[in-house]
């Protein structure tokens, strides 16, 4: 893989990771569009940009840790590995079908490059500071990253988790929050509204961050800023929109567990081209 | 002809969609019936209630264990609560609360698992329960119950909302096979003997009584009469059936979409060491699964009528 800085090559990445979300959910008739295209940039923007690591060396000891917690949000997450040279491009399509790597939520008995099987709500922010401890234990330069989904953190387990981080001063993690509005039964404020969010997170000791999930430039600053942040750890609060860059899905509650059929996988590479 | 052409096994409504259907007719007829949800009433089927009625249906977001503990408190003052989500986050994450605010003090809270076992299918292991009878069972004062069809859940819902106390009930995704006739009657406890037999028992749960029905075909066969009996009740178990059963036949098959050394066949062995001890084997899941479509998944891990008729083989070969 090149990695690089530069915000259109990222945004290329990006189209291409999408292209992957749409045809892999297609083939598999199942999964999570939605989800799974509304946090492409910040996948992207860590795996080309940020994190510190080899996919020649998927165990190396010194690499940045990503835990996707929201782990249905897999065939994002399955295109960024892919397309890194982690595992084939070739099988994405076998998403979800007996025998894949490609499991409906990721599992590391299939991708031993993953750093944790997910797919449980709630758990993975527990999981990078864990991570975290151990790398101060180790005096090691590892940072540690994870994505939540906007829903997962109504689990209490996430809170558990912000409480301990701030306490243990866990300024090698990142939490970013994949603020798209939506989960399951519909809008996150007619569910279990969850403003005011920021000022959750900075009551609770973390230095949080608000922007634009979707703007490369800002994830990159963002991501700059937390790890220059000692003392505590940061959160993202990342503004993005559920099925980002196929018209259609943008802000459909319906595209969170559907997958396109074939006219609408048609229609979404067509708008991705 | 083999007996047992008296079950056409047609697919009926999965277990979770009767179970949801039956909660809006409670609904109805008992304003005392209340719902608690998780972010997953398309999924579990409480939005046929939550559509009924709003004002009665609690969505707590992805939030198991405060949804039990919730629920226990709307049960500590007097309402009939039902609290719903997939059986593997909400025995799970609901376990502990379930413990000592729900079995222990005896509350009246009725807990529905859904999408159990591997025939969800393709979301694969995170979101499968193979291990809820397992913690179910675990929990004293609680009534658990694993119905075979819809009929047998309409059944189990209605007698979960008249009970008096903490009860468990597992249900599936898929579309389940037509076992019982609309108007079939069931007792709490009592196992139901579903086709008889003299050389070995097949004792099923679930997805499972559909296959054992199958197996005792595919024995019938080869000149063995097996004895076919649907446990839709795990707790409590029906002891006598199956030590009668035991002295009949003098050999068993337990099998259940669970992992084997957990769930009813550990029940069976259980209660058979006490009462009337005979050779079993288990039909059931002995590891993590993985993502697949339920039917190519129920294939590969065992779950079909082939492998408990290789189990009654086995079973009979170890009989005095
Ligand atoms: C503990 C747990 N409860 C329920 C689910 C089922 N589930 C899968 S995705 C989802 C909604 C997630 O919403 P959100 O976190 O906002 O994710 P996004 O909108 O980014 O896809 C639910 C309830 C689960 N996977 N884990």
């Amino acid at each position: 893989m090149q990695k690089t800085s530069n915000p259109a090559e990222l945004a290329g990445i990006c189209r291409q990771i999408r292209r992957h979300i749409i045809t892999m959910t297609g083939a598999a008739k199942s999964g999570h569009p939605g989800g799974s295209l509304s946090a492409v940039e910040i996948l992207v923007t860590l795996y080309w940009d940020v994190l510190r690591h080899d996919p020649a060396q998927p165990r190396w000891p010194e690499r940045d840790r990503f835990v996707l917690s929201k782990g249905h949000a897999a065939p994002v997450l399955y295109g960024v590995l892919a397309e890194c040279g982690y595992t084939p491009v070739e099988s994405l399509n076998t998403l979800r079908k007996l025998g894949s790597i490609y499991q409906g939520h990721p599992d590391v008995r299939f991708i031993p490059a993953l750093e944790a099987s997910t797919g449980s709500l709630g758990e993975g922010l527990s999981v990078v500071l864990g991570m975290g401890l151990a790398a101060k234990l180790d005096n090691s330069p590892t940072r540690s990253y994870v994505v939540l989904g906007d829903g997962e953190i109504q689990e209490g387990q996430i809170w558990e988790a912000a409480m301990f981080g701030a306490f243990h001063k866990a300024d090698n993690v990142c939490a970013i929050v994949d603020y798209n509005r939506i989960q399951l039964d519909g809008f996150t404020k007619d569910i279990l509204d969850l403003e005011p969010l920021a000022a959750k997170w900075q009551s609770f000791g973390w230095h949080v961050i608000e922007l634009d999930g979707h703007d490369i430039a800002a994830l990159q600053a963002a991501f700059a800023e937390a790890a220059a942040t000692k003392g505590k750890p940061t959160v993202l609060i990342a503004h993005t929109v559920k099925g980002k860059g196929v018209s259609f899905m943008e802000n459909n509650p319906k595209y969170h567990g559907v997958a396109p059929n074939a006219e609408e996988i048609e229609l979404a590479l067509k708008e991705l081209a | 002809m083999p007996a047992n052409t008296k079950f056409e096994l047609k697919l009926g409504a999965p277990t979770r969609e009767a179970f949801g259907r039956t909660l809006a007719e409670l609904g109805k007829e008992n304003p005392n019936i209340v719902v608690g949800d998780a972010d997953l009433t398309k999924s579990t089927m409480t939005t046929y209630f939550a559509k009924a009625f709003p004002e009665r249906l609690f969505e707590c977001g992805i939030a198991e264990a405060n949804m039990v503990a919730i629920g226990a408190g709307l049960a500590m003052s007097g309402k009939i609560p039902f609290v719903s989500s997939f059986s593997a986050f909400i025995m799970t994450k609901g376990f502990e609360q379930m413990r000592c605010l729900v079995a222990y003090p005896n509350v009246n809270l009725k807990v529905v698992g859904t999408h159990s076992g591997i025939s969800i299918g393709e979301d694969g292991p995170s979101q499968m329960s193979m291990e809820d009878l397992a913690l179910a069972c675990a929990l004293p004062n609680f009534t658990v119950l694993s119905p075979a069809d819809e009929v047998a859940t309409k059944w189990a819902v209605r007698w979960a909302a008249n009970h008096v106390g903490p009860v468990f009930i597992r249900c599936g995704r898929v579309k389940a096979p037509v076992i019982y006739d609309a108007d079939a009657t069931f007792e709490i406890g009592k196992g139901v003997e579903l086709l008889g037999g003299t050389d070995v028992t097949l004792v099923a749960t679930g997805l499972l009584t559909a296959e054992c029905i199958k197996a005792s075909d595919i024995l019938a066969g080869e000149g063995i009469s097996a004895r076919v009996i649907d446990i839709h009740t795990i707790k409590p178990l029906d002891e006598e059936l199956l030590a009668k059963a035991a002295r009949e036949t003098g050999a068993l098959v337990v099998a259940e979409e669970h992992l084997v050394d957990s769930g009813l066949g550990a029940r069976v062995a259980q209660a058979l060491a006490r009462h009337a001890p005979a050779p079993v084997e288990f039909v059931g899941l002995t590891r993590y699964a993985e993502s697949g479509s339920p039917d190519e998944l129920l294939d590969h891990y065992g779950m079909r009528a082939p492998e408990v008729a290789a189990a009654a083989r086995k079973v009979l070969a170890r009989k005095k």
